[in-house]
């Protein structure tokens, strides 16, 4: 069993004056893709966000390699090696392509085996290299936002809701492109909504409902399981099938 | 898939108005008089807006106290010309010291009054206004209540002729040297990556944070620098007036939001042609039709927003 490369212990998130985090608990293995998984409003995205910073953690601990990190702001949450795709994509429309990933390499110019490597699961990148980023269609927007999160070797990727709005066979380059990238040992934590791309591509799974984890394993026993599938997942996962 | 080409209808429409005053006066003589007036003054008002419209851009600050770092800029120039000489070879060093005053003004300026309002759009106004006030009155406490002269060094005093046609030397120096600082400001913006940086967080500033990048840090810089150059700005606009009064900043900022409004906040392209055409406007109708001069460049902001909500270059905020 491989350890945990992050681990998230009673962690409480409130904004405002709603409490959307209610003490989750669950750890994402070292070198595995682990599936957050959940209803509409359950609090996945919260989750992410919570991780990155984006907002701060009333209580609870987040651990990333032992150090917690819950109270770190984000540039310093994103200097510890972790890549971040929002759902919403975060692109820079009047930046150019290369101008997105230039940004995204912190730690130098970009490396030519690894944009190499990324173009050979998302070709139009390399084709629309010079164009600005809003004129991409929304795949295309997809994998610019996941290209960025990887241009560099991360410790860990998170990665909000990738499928969602795209096109059956855009789906299935992306899950190549995870499928590949999981190879290299990058640790992912990924929502998602589509079960058929959790199923495809996740080792381990968290399952939220109301602000808590309420089942966490392999994802290959949920895959398994119907009855657990419909009492954890129910309608959401009734409309993916 | 269509490349989105470089939107050049604004340029356009700078050329329109330019080439439509031609027409209206007739005389090419006064028209290119006019022009390099309208774009000397465009460029003046371009060096003094810029660093607003990143800020306004970058942080959604809204900073009424902009016009503090033109007084500034101007009284310290009227000091250091003094102190220099009031040669041509005082300018470098004075124009140099309003800089490196307005922006280690700009510096405090962050750090105590805008930096515990970020978020607070009604704060800032107030806050902003109040130091304005506060600041005008230390201006009175340092430099006093009157009017000072500015003369401008004795070689930019005067026209060229060319045939027909007088320009002002000083209007042709002022355009030179706001070109220049275009040219510079839109080669780091688009060719560096604090450049890039800075467009990103004007786009997204959240995201640029999730990149590991400290937004604030960046912000500060573009503060700094936005004040700079509105010393900059108000030394030379000083030398322009040739005076200088406590309310020169409070004055121009009227025409520098009608800029920044008019160019879409947060896009310096757009302040370069908002400022443009509100200095060419402004010198047009105030040739063509003085009483109606006062309101010409509302006037313009209205039709321009009526055209583009958004401004001649909206920036689109994710």
């Amino acid at each position: 069993m491989p350890s945990d490369l992050l681990k998230l212990e009673g962690v409480h998130t409130r904004i405002g004056q709603y409490h959307i985090l209610h003490g989750v608990d669950f750890a994402v293995p070292r070198g595995e893709l682990t599936m957050l998984l959940g209803r509409n409003g359950a609090g996945k995205t919260t989750t992410l966000r919570t991780i990155m910073g984006l907002w701060r953690a009333s209580a609870g601990r987040i651990e990333l390699e032992g150090r917690d990190i819950a109270q770190l702001d984000t540039p310093a949450v994103a200097g510890l090696g972790i890549g971040y795709v929002p759902e919403a994509m975060g692109i820079f429309a009047g930046l150019t392509v290369r101008e997105n990933l230039l940004l995204a390499a912190r730690n130098g110019p970009l490396d030519a085996a690894r944009l190499e490597w990324i173009f050979r699961y998302f070709e139009a990148l390399k084709k629309f290299w010079h164009l600005p980023a809003g004129n991409l269609s929304g795949g295309q927007k997809q994998m610019l936002a996941i290209s960025r999160a990887i241009v560099e070797p991360r410790k860990l990727v998170l990665v909000d809701e990738p499928t969602k709005g795209l096109a059956p066979s855009i789906i299935n380059n992306l899950i190549a492109a995870f499928a590949e990238l999981k190879k290299t040992g990058t640790t992912i934590l990924m929502v998602e909504q589509n079960f058929h791309v959790a199923r495809s591509l996740g080792d381990s799974v968290a399952v939220m409902d109301s602000g808590r984890i309420v089942h966490a394993g392999r994802m290959a026993q949920l895959a398994a399981d119907q009855a657990l599938q419909n009492r954890l997942l129910g309608l959401s996962l009734e409309a993916q099938q | 898939m269509k490349a989105e080409r470089f939107d050049l209808i604004p340029f356009v429409l700078l050329a329109a108005a330019t080439l439509g005053a031609l027409a209206l006066i007739r005389t090419p003589s006064t028209w290119v008089t006019l022009t390099v007036a309208g774009l000397a003054m465009g460029l003046l008002i371009f060096i003094m807006a810029s660093g607003l419209t990143l800020v306004f851009g970058l942080m959604d600050v809204m900073n009424f106290a902009h016009g503090l770092f033109i007084a500034v800029g101007a009284y310290v120039a009227v000091t250091a010309m003094k102190l220099f000489g009031g040669t041509l070879a005082a300018l470098a060093p004075a124009l140099l010291a309003t800089m490196l005053m307005a922006g280690a003004l700009g510096l405090v300026f962050e750090r105590v009054i805008i930096r515990p309002v970020y978020g607070q759009h009604l704060k800032q106004i107030l806050i902003t206004t109040g130091g304005m006030i506060v600041a005008e009155q230390l201006i009175h406490v340092l430099w006093g209540p009157d009017l000072l002269p500015l003369p401008r060094p004795e070689p930019l005093r005067g026209a060229l002729l060319f045939g027909d046609v007088a320009i002002e030397r000083f209007r042709l120096g002022a355009v030179l040297l706001g070109v220049l600082i275009f040219v510079a400001m839109a080669l780091t913006l688009n060719r560096t990556k604090l450049g890039l940086l800075i467009r990103a967080g004007v786009e997204n500033k959240e995201m640029v944070e999730a990149m590991g990048y400290r937004i604030r840090r960046l912000f500060v810089g573009v503060f700094v620098a936005g004040s700079a150059l509105a010393g900059l700005g108000g030394a030379l606009w000083g030398m322009y007036q040739e005076a200088v009064t406590v309310h020169i900043g409070a004055q121009m900022m009227v025409l520098i939001f009608i800029v920044i409004i008019i160019g879409g906040l947060g896009s310096v392209t757009g302040c370069f042609v908002g400022a443009l055409l509100v200095g060419l406007v402004a010198n047009y109708v105030g040739y063509l039709a003085p009483k109606v001069a006062l309101g010409s460049n509302i006037l313009l902001m209205v039709i321009i927003l009526l055209w583009r909500p958004q401004g001649l270059y909206p920036v689109g905020k994710s």
